[in-house]
């Protein structure tokens, strides 16, 4: 095999897989440390799809209103339904403060207040003193937060003269013994294939949106640091909470931000009734995501939809002043004019609940180092192995990630990745053996999808994967339906062997590049519906018709899931980190979630 | 903007046609698109399509998209976010630079001509070869500047001086400007061209950066800067409604200022 494919060596302290927010604030975090430092990304850093977020990053800055920290603390907390670790979660609140200022010094364009500091909006679930107010947390650079932010890294990056490879695409980790040393890339510009050995590799590898049919995310979005965890028999955690958005453009499925109900946007059915007034008295229409989508969906299903099928809802701003849509929202007010014809200064913006965010993904601890748990020792850490950004899972976000803590987690826990490599990796120190088998095995992977000669189209079995998950794993869900999604599962994996990838060139083949992504998705759709088969209860995202309650005694724990290459999925749990970092604030004891 | 024209060295054969046109076929449409094939190494050609938009969704990207997954998978183009702000789907189409994601196929009238950005050098299909710009664009240290210890929350910064960065933060290093700007083709090794020229004002508009001497000083030459002779196109091609050619005529203003 090495003879058909000659590789050629690299050797760093630390690789990082990923150019996203998460992995371009990781990468120049550890080459400012001195770290020999490799960014390996498939796409040139801007076009990860942390350029498209849009309403805002938070942090308790109180800088237009009282805030606090524990405040944010305690909305997270009860957001992630009390499913997420509280230690991890006051790490990343408390850091969220100084993280958002370094950007600010870096350069990212924040919108401003008229005093010049960095101006808040108001976002879903976010509040004060505890659930009593509306919080204005979220900081904003118009609606366009994620591309100034990953401009600005990119930029850092380029100052702190960090190495790049873009536009290779990661193959597979190689492990060897428990051990992370490195991983196998395939350069698309040449065809050439590289083998980068590290101390410490950090996947940044983004969530996995495109397992479902219509989603907010990019098309590059297909978790492929999900998919080689999987690969490497490692497990992922929490793989049943997928966030639905509720407002996706219907038909394009292109976001349009919750900052546009935090600017005083609101939602109606085709009674013209501002419908979240009934399911959330007092958040109303700025609710946590899952209770929006919910609502949305219940709302449709009762009749009262829009349009001539009645399967959408309405968004309306054409209140607001059109400066403040001109100032704080000119994003969306162009999405909406090329994706529905709308004007949003005259018409409602049609809107569905769409795929989003995935909670679940690669476990790790808050310093970022990937968890692989036993009954004995659930923290148990995987050398050499880091994970972090939405293909992580610490756990802050839990069953439901409130809008604007995601960005946040990346530059938290990007630097938190840089200063752990700091500490555990000595530079420049020899890299230990590495059998030829590993990388073999890796370069098999390659071949075998390289020379596929099935039958079935890679866009085809990837369609109906996609459309499986949409109908059997959505807002809501039941057993039977759920059950039903685990078997035609199967009949897609029995498909995957008769794949056909028609293009043969190594150079930039993006037939290959999409049928190594589609086995990377379809792992991660096996464990999602699997894992969500499983958990008798309803908590954040996951809803459960036939288990419409939390359940706290048996299921307050994190789903773990595996699976083999005949598809056969395999799910153990792990307990919830339920204690705090420190002694400056108690553990936020479980309640019931209303909004 | 100006027709599109080739190195001398690539000139392109007529290629390939597919047809998944039907008698049901209500609404067909051509798609005539360049081909390169850098392991065969022969001329490119411009293969025909012949589709039907009721199976595909309304951009130029949803066609491309329905002829790799539904007629012939070896096409190759760069797309990732398809709402017009990751800058990958940068391409020609029916004689000018615009982004397939948010170009309407009915916006062409006949045939949809789709070819790479103009004069960069080919990798394959669609797909240019950006690491000439992305080095000019490093060149520019774009990134904050200043010399005064940063305090300890953030730099205050007015609404009004945040609003000079408006028109220019936004740009998504899409080149869509640069590659239909003539200066830059013929001296695109010296000449920084549009985009980047507007990176470089959008530092020096920051009332953040305190490195605007240093940077005029960058720019201070008859090729980085000068090459632009106001022709426009790169503000009547920009996707995203910017003016590059203003950022660079602001830049040479402050250059007169500072001279005079
Ligand atoms: C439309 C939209 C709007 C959003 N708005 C907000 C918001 O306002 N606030 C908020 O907090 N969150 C928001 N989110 C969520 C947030 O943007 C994402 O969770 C976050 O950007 C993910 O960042 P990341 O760094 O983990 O990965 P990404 O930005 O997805 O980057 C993944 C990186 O990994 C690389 N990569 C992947 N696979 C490979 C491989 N095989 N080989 C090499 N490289 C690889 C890619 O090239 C890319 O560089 C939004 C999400 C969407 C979809
Ligand atoms: S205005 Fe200047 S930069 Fe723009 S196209 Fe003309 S010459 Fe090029
Ligand atoms: S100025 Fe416009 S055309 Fe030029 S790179 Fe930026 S977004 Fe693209
Ligand atoms: S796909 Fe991102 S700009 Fe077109």
């Amino acid at each position: 095999m090495a003879n058909a494919y000659p590789i050629i060596d690299h050797q760093y302290d630390v690789v990082v897989v990923g150019a996203g927010g998460a992995g371009l604030r990781a990468t120049f975090g550890m080459a400012e440390k001195g770290l020999k430092t490799a960014c390996i990304t498939k796409v040139f850093p801007t076009r990860s799809h942390t350029v498209a977020a849009q309403g805002g990053i938070s942090a308790a800055l109180g800088n237009m209103g009282e805030d606090d920290w524990r405040y944010h603390m305690y909305d997270t907390v009860k957001g992630s339904d009390w499913l997420g670790d509280q230690d991890a979660i006051e790490y990343m609140v408390r850091e969220a403060i100084p993280a958002i200022i370094e950007l600010e010094h870096y350069g990212v364009p924040f919108s401003r207040t008229p005093e010049g500091k960095i101006y808040q909006r108001a976002f879903g679930g976010m509040t004060t003193r505890f659930g009593e107010g509306q919080a204005r947390r979220t900081c904003a650079a118009a609606d366009r937060t994620g591309h100034a932010i990953l401009h600005t890294l990119y930029q850092q990056s380029l100052k702190h003269e960090a190495e790049f490879f873009v536009e290779y695409f990661a193959l597979d980790l190689l492990m060897e013994d428990g051990e992370c040393k490195g991983v196998l890339a395939w350069n698309l510009d040449d065809g050439t294939i590289h083998r980068f050995r590290a101390h410490q590799t950090v996947l940044a590898t983004g969530g996995y949106g495109r397992a479902y049919f219509s989603c907010t995310s990019a098309h590059t979005s297909t978790g492929d640091g999900g998919g080689m965890v999987l690969r490497a028999g490692l497990p992922l955690q929490d793989m049943e909470f997928v966030q639905f958005h509720p407002t996706g453009v219907y038909g394009s499925g292109c976001l349009i931000t919750e900052g546009v109900r935090g600017e005083g946007g609101y939602l109606t059915n085709s009674e013209g009734e501002r419908f979240m007034e009934r399911y959330a008295p007092s958040a109303k229409d700025l609710a946590s995501r899952d209770v929006v989508s919910r609502s949305m969906t219940i709302e449709i299903r009762e009749g009262r939809g829009v349009g001539a099928h009645k399967d959408h809802i309405h968004l309306h701003v054409e209140h607001l002043d059109p400066a403040v849509i001109h100032e704080r929202l000119p994003g969306i007010a162009e999405t909406a004019k090329v994706f529905a014809n709308v004007d949003v200064t005259r018409e409602p913006i049609p809107v569905l609940p769409t795929v989003h965010y995935n909670m679940g993904g690669i476990p790790t601890n808050y310093h970022g180092e990937v968890i692989n748990p036993t009954a004995e020792d659930p923290d148990r850490v995987v050398p050499g192995l880091m994970a972090i950004g939405e293909a992580a899972c610490v756990s802050v976000h839990g069953a439901n990630r409130l809008g604007s803590n995601s960005l946040l987690d990346l530059v938290v826990f990007g630097r938190a990745a840089a200063n752990r490599a700091a500490e555990t990796v000595k530079k420049g120190a020899a890299h230990k053996t590495l059998s030829q088998d590993v990388t073999d095995k890796a370069l098999a992977h390659l071949d075998h999808h390289r020379n596929a000669k099935g039958g079935t189209r890679v866009a085809h079995l990837r369609l109906e994967m996609q459309k499986i998950m949409q109908n059997n794993c959505a807002v809501f869900r039941t057993g039977e339906v759920l059950d039903e999604g685990v078997e035609l599962m199967k009949g897609v994996w029995e498909k995957r062997g008769d794949i056909a990838v028609s293009d043969r060139s190594l150079i930039w083949n993006s037939d290959l590049v999409e049928s190594l992504e589609l086995d990377n998705l379809m792992r991660q759709a096996a464990v999602t519906i699997n894992s969500a088969a499983n958990r008798k209860e309803s908590r954040g995202a996951h809803a459960r018709e036939d288990f419409p309650d939390r359940d706290d005694v048996n299921w307050m724990k994190h789903t773990t899931s595996w699976v083999d290459e005949k598809g056969a999925v395999t799910l153990g749990d792990r307990p919830v980190h339920m204690y705090t970092l420190t002694g400056d604030i108690d553990v936020i004891p479980p309640k019931k979630r209303v909004y | 903007m100006a027709e599109f024209s080739l190195p001398a060295n690539s000139k392109v054969h007529t290629g390939k046609t597919t047809s998944v046109k039907t008698s049901a076929t209500k609404r067909a449409k051509t798609f005539r698109i360049y081909r390169y094939d850098p392991d065969k190494g022969t001329n490119p050609t411009e293969d025909r399509y012949e589709i039907d938009l009721d199976k595909c969704g309304p951009m130029v990207l949803d066609a491309l998209i329905h002829i790799k997954n539904d007629v012939d998978s070896t096409l190759t183009f760069r797309r990732s976010c398809r709402e017009g702000i990751c800058g990958s789907c940068a391409m020609n189409i029916d004689g000018r630079n615009a982004l397939a994601c948010l170009k309407p196929i009915e916006d062409v009238k006949g045939d949809v001509k789709i070819y790479p950005l103009p004069h960069m050098p080919v990798v394959k299909d669609l797909v240019p070869d950006l690491n000439t710009i992305y080095a000019q664009y490093a060149s520019i240290k774009p990134w904050l500047q200043s010399q005064s210890p940063a305090p300890s929350r953030e730099r205050l910064q007015s609404p009004e001086e945040r609003e000079q960065l408006d028109g220019l933060y936004e740009c998504i290093l899409c080149f869509c400007c640069s590659t239909s700007c003539p200066s830059y083709w013929w001296n695109g090794d010296k000449y920084l061209g549009p985009a980047i020229l507007l990176q470089a004002y959008r530092w020096i508009a920051d009332s953040r950066d305190e490195m605007t001497g240093e940077r005029l000083d960058n720019l201070e030459d008859p090729f980085r800067l000068y090459r632009c002779h106001t022709i426009m196109n790169c503000t009547q091609t920009c996707p995203k409604g910017l003016n590059p050619a203003k950022a660079i005529a602001e830049i040479k203003k402050l250059m007169v200022a500072r001279a005079g």
